[in-house]
């Protein structure tokens, strides 16, 4: 009991605050990424496996578009709008004709999507990282460390979309449509609801939030054709740790992870310290299969 | 009885479709109409085909053969979110409302679409409300926590908030109290004083008869008798033939 | 009675099918017998590039078989083969580094073992999720040893990976000698076409056709009594075996092990394979691996080295999905059904 004690004892107080303030701010960056994920397979049954490359895309339409008028909010609404307008091309190409056929053919068919945005990607614009330089540069000091508040920035940015979105579907017409279609795909149709425009109007909600991500974050890490592999296998742990389906759990599932991830970093170098992820998914899927947070879905 | 069914054109005609689940074929070469304003039963035992058949003319399944008319226009293959919106209703057997929705939610799926004015979606809502007084109760209240009676209001306002041409009704009394299928009977009449047809499916031979004008009378997947209402009783023998256990 | 002409009648059926049946097998061992001809001669006519594509086609194609016992047979997506794959490849490594003069046998072994113990681990998840869940997690599962493969850098060498020379080809008593490009494109023809051989038989046994009936309807193939558990952890134990001796082939050939072959991105190849090839079909995957690698040889001759061959692949692979999802071998069963 008393090496235990003795143990959170030695943790420095700072540290630990610190590694909050990363856990969360991490934290809601993945839940904007996931909640996109878990929002188009709660509402079309479809697995996303391009979702991290629309999360680089974004980045990169977020550069290009930095780069020509030099503002990073025009940036991250038009990487957006144009990822919103791909994700809905896609849809209709690639995903409509496979409706009613064995789910696993959306599996197929957004993998093979993401294999052609990344590669496309790397052609267009080559192996070299780019950068977007945070919109406001100033840092504050926490403790022993100078911190940006960029990263605050993000992560409110990120509850403010998702909060948002959340009240877009709670309220209005087309909130009301996805949540009747979610529920009952036949009688939507039955009740006059078109739905296959919800479908494409759902991915492409999906593929924007996806794209904003990718623009938020792309002044912490870099824009690289590879950002999104690693990003889309973290959200893909939190959606199925959340609950498949479940919004509120994946949000939930992504702040707990990245806390407690945040929090190994103090005892394990960085790189390793995403093994905790992977325990906490196998933890999951032995005991509880339906999700950590499965309270009730959506 | 034929007279009637020609002197005006069938706002539903159905001819010899056929429709297959997978490798099933439920429905051989069912052909009936609906007039407009009309009040049609379709009797049956279970599993004859009857939900089917209004499944196929809602375009929820799609027939391998034979043709559906709405208003004189083939809709084989039309969509049925645009069916609804052109003027088909479809309360179909269980109820199936929207659970996780308030009841003002699901009355709005019907009421949000176009050529919609704040004045006509007050009138359709006190319409909704006068029928079913107790839904305006409930209003605010989620779907899924309404008795199985409720259900069924909401189901059949819902699609009066679509000022349907027709209502597709399966089994609305199924399951339910007395009271409540006199409260059906008597929903089914007013819809009719409003020139709205329905073609009905019911087990309630009684009251089937009763609200409809013509009969039809499947077995089997198809059509095998077809007469007015007021022709039959409960205790004719073909109702003893097709719908006795 | 009426069941003595019923008898004859379906007498006479059955003997007709049989006759289908045994010149429907001695069609298989027709062509067999060519296909496997021109394999064997193949390094004696081919340039030492075609040469060694081909065999690698062969490994890839052995990859994807594995990969059809679960996707095609069992309706089982799986994006773990690379694991599977990886492990074999890696196993051999340390057989080859750590024992010396390094063994042929001994590599196998070491490399069927590790991947029998990835399969094993996947196998117990396998069965508690279903379909969607089951792809993910085989994914992330993949993921997981490529960053403990990655990580690890004392044992696994890392980022770099292990570099080791080729054990001589020594059957005992009979034979041993260094691999030419020749033998080694031989030998691993007759391992691949051995493992064919053998997943044939397999598929087409009782335990094969259970498996295919888990695959069309799972809950009825329960309800009929069979542990559905046990069928799907046995034919993932077999599916990774398989993989691994592709890895172990993959080691020998190229001698070394990185791991880039563990990312999940060679899963997903092999899953490409299947599916251009036509997936339930064991043939098919070959097929499409073969198809995959002269295109994209193909595409890097007119185009140029740089030309990212993926992008073209992948709307090949796309469209294959939505309008050919029975892969090539479907429709070159249904233009010779004609």
């Amino acid at each position: 009991m008393d090496a235990i004690a003795q143990f959170f004892h030695n943790i420095p107080i700072d540290l630990l605050i610190i590694q909050t303030v990363n856990g969360v701010v991490t934290g809601m960056i993945l839940a904007l990424v996931a909640s996109g994920l878990t929002l188009i397979f709660g509402i079309m049954d479809v697995v996303n496996f391009a979702h991290g490359e629309l999360f680089m895309l974004g980045a990169y339409l977020g550069f290009v578009v930095f780069v020509s008028t030099g503002s990073f909010w025009l940036a991250l609404i038009g990487a957006a709008l144009v990822v919103a307008i791909l994700g809905a091309a896609m849809q209709i190409v690639a995903l409509r004709p496979l409706i009613g056929r064995d789910p696993l053919n959306t599996i197929l068919a957004t993998f093979g999507v993401s294999l052609v945005l990344q590669n496309y990607a790397l052609w267009q614009f080559g192996p070299v990282v780019r950068k977007i330089p945070a919109p406001i540069g100033s840092q504050f000091t926490l403790f022993y460390l100078q911190y940006p508040w960029y990263r605050l920035l993000v992560a409110a940015l990120s509850a403010a979309i998702i909060g948002g979105f959340w009240l877009f579907l709670k309220h209005g017409k087309f909130g009301v449509w996805i949540r009747a279609t979610a529920q009952d795909r036949v009688m939507a149709q039955a009740m006059g609801i078109p739905v296959p425009l919800v479908y494409t109007g759902v991915f492409a909600i999906g593929a924007a939030m996806a794209a904003a991500s990718g623009v938020l974050f792309a002044p912490m890490v870099g824009v690289s054709h590879t950002m999104g592999l690693d990003w889309v296998l973290k959200a893909f742990i939190v959606v199925v740790v959340g609950g498949m389906g479940n919004f509120v759990g994946s949000i939930v599932a992504a702040i707990f992870i990245s806390l407690i991830e945040a929090y190994t970093t103090i005892w394990l170098d960085p790189s390793r310290a995403v093994i905790v992820s992977f325990v906490i998914l196998i933890l999951t899927l032995l005991f509880r299969p339906t999700g950590l947070f499965a309270a009730t879905p959506r | 009885m034929s007279a009637l069914a020609e002197r005006t054109a069938p706002l539903v005609h159905v001819e010899d479709v056929h429709t297959y689940y997978g490798k099933s074929h439920i429905l051989h070469g069912v052909s009936l109409n609906v007039a407009p304003g009309e009040v049609v039963g379709l009797l049956g035992r279970n599993g004859v085909g009857k939900s089917t058949t209004l499944k196929t003319i809602m375009g929820l399944v799609r027939p391998s053969q034979g043709t559906v008319r709405f208003d004189g226009v083939a809709v084989n293959g039309v969509p049925p979110y645009r069916l609804a919106r052109r003027g088909i209703g479809y309360v179909p057997e269980d109820r199936r409302i929207f659970r996780l929705l308030t009841v003002m939610e699901n009355l709005r799926t019907g009421l949000d679409r176009d050529g919609m004015t704040e004045d006509k979606r007050s009138m359709l809502l006190d319409k909704a409300f006068t029928y079913f007084p107790v839904l305006k109760e409930r209003r605010t209240q989620a779907g899924g926590t309404l008795s199985g009676g409720e259900q069924q209001m909401l189901a059949i306002a819902r699609v009066m908030m679509l000022e349907p041409k027709i209502i597709l009704l399966d089994e609305p009394t199924e399951g339910l109290m007395p009271r409540m299928v006199t409260q059906i009977r008597n929903i089914i009449e007013a819809l009719h004083k409003e020139g709205v047809a329905i073609l009905l499916v019911e087990q309630n031979v009684p009251l089937t008869l009763a609200a409809s004008q013509r009969v039809y009378i499947m077995e089997k997947g198809a059509v095998r008798h077809h007469c007015a209402a007021a022709e039959i009783d409960v205790h004719h023998p073909i109702i003893k033939q097709y719908l006795g256990v | 009675m009426t069941t003595a002409p019923l008898d004859k009648a379906s007498s006479l059926q059955e003997l007709a099918a049989d006759k289908a049946q045994s010149r429907h097998t001695a069609v298989f061992w027709m062509v067999f017998s060519l296909v496997m001809a021109a394999l064997i001669a193949a390094p004696l006519v081919l340039p030492e590039f075609w040469r060694r594509l081909t065999t690698e086609i062969l490994i890839w194609g052995l990859l994807a078989m594995s990969s059809d016992l679960l996707i095609g047979y069992t309706g089982m997506v799986s994006f773990g083969h690379s694991a599977f794959f990886g492990l074999g490849m890696y196993g051999a490594a340390g057989a080859l580094l750590l024992v010396s003069p390094p063994n042929l046998w001994l590599a196998i072994l070491f490399g069927l073992a590790g991947a029998a113990g990835a399969a094993l681990f996947v196998a117990y998840f396998s069965t508690r999720l279903r379909d969607i869940y089951f792809a993910i997690t085989t994914l992330i599962f993949s993921q997981i040893f490529y960053v403990i493969i990655f990580t690890w850098t004392a044992v696994t060498g890392g980022e770099n990976g292990l570099i080791f020379t080729r054990p001589h080809l020594r059957i005992p008593f009979l034979y041993d000698a260094r691999f030419t490009s020749t033998t080694m494109h031989w030998f691993v023809l007759a391992v691949v076409a051995g493992s064919y051989l053998i997943l044939r038989r397999i598929t087409q046994s009782p335990f094969g056709m259970v498996l295919q009936s888990i695959r069309e309807n799972e809950p009825r193939t329960r309800a009929i009594g069979y542990r559905v558990e046990n069928f799907k952890m046995v034919a993932v134990m077999l599916s990774g075996l398989f993989a691994g001796l592709a890895g172990v082939l993959y080691a020998v050939q190229n001698e070394f092990a990185a791991p880039d072959f563990v990312y999940f991105l060679t899963s997903g190849e092999t899953v490409i394979y299947n599916v251009m090839g036509g997936i339930g079909t064991l043939v098919g995957p070959i097929v499409g691996a073969g198809f995959f690698h002269l295109m994209r040889e193909l595409l890097s001759r007119f185009f140029g080295d740089q030309f990212p061959y993926l992008i073209p692949l992948g709307l090949i692979f796309i469209a294959m999905i939505i309008f050919l999802p029975q892969g090539i071998m479907g429709f070159a069963r249904r233009w010779l059904n004609r």
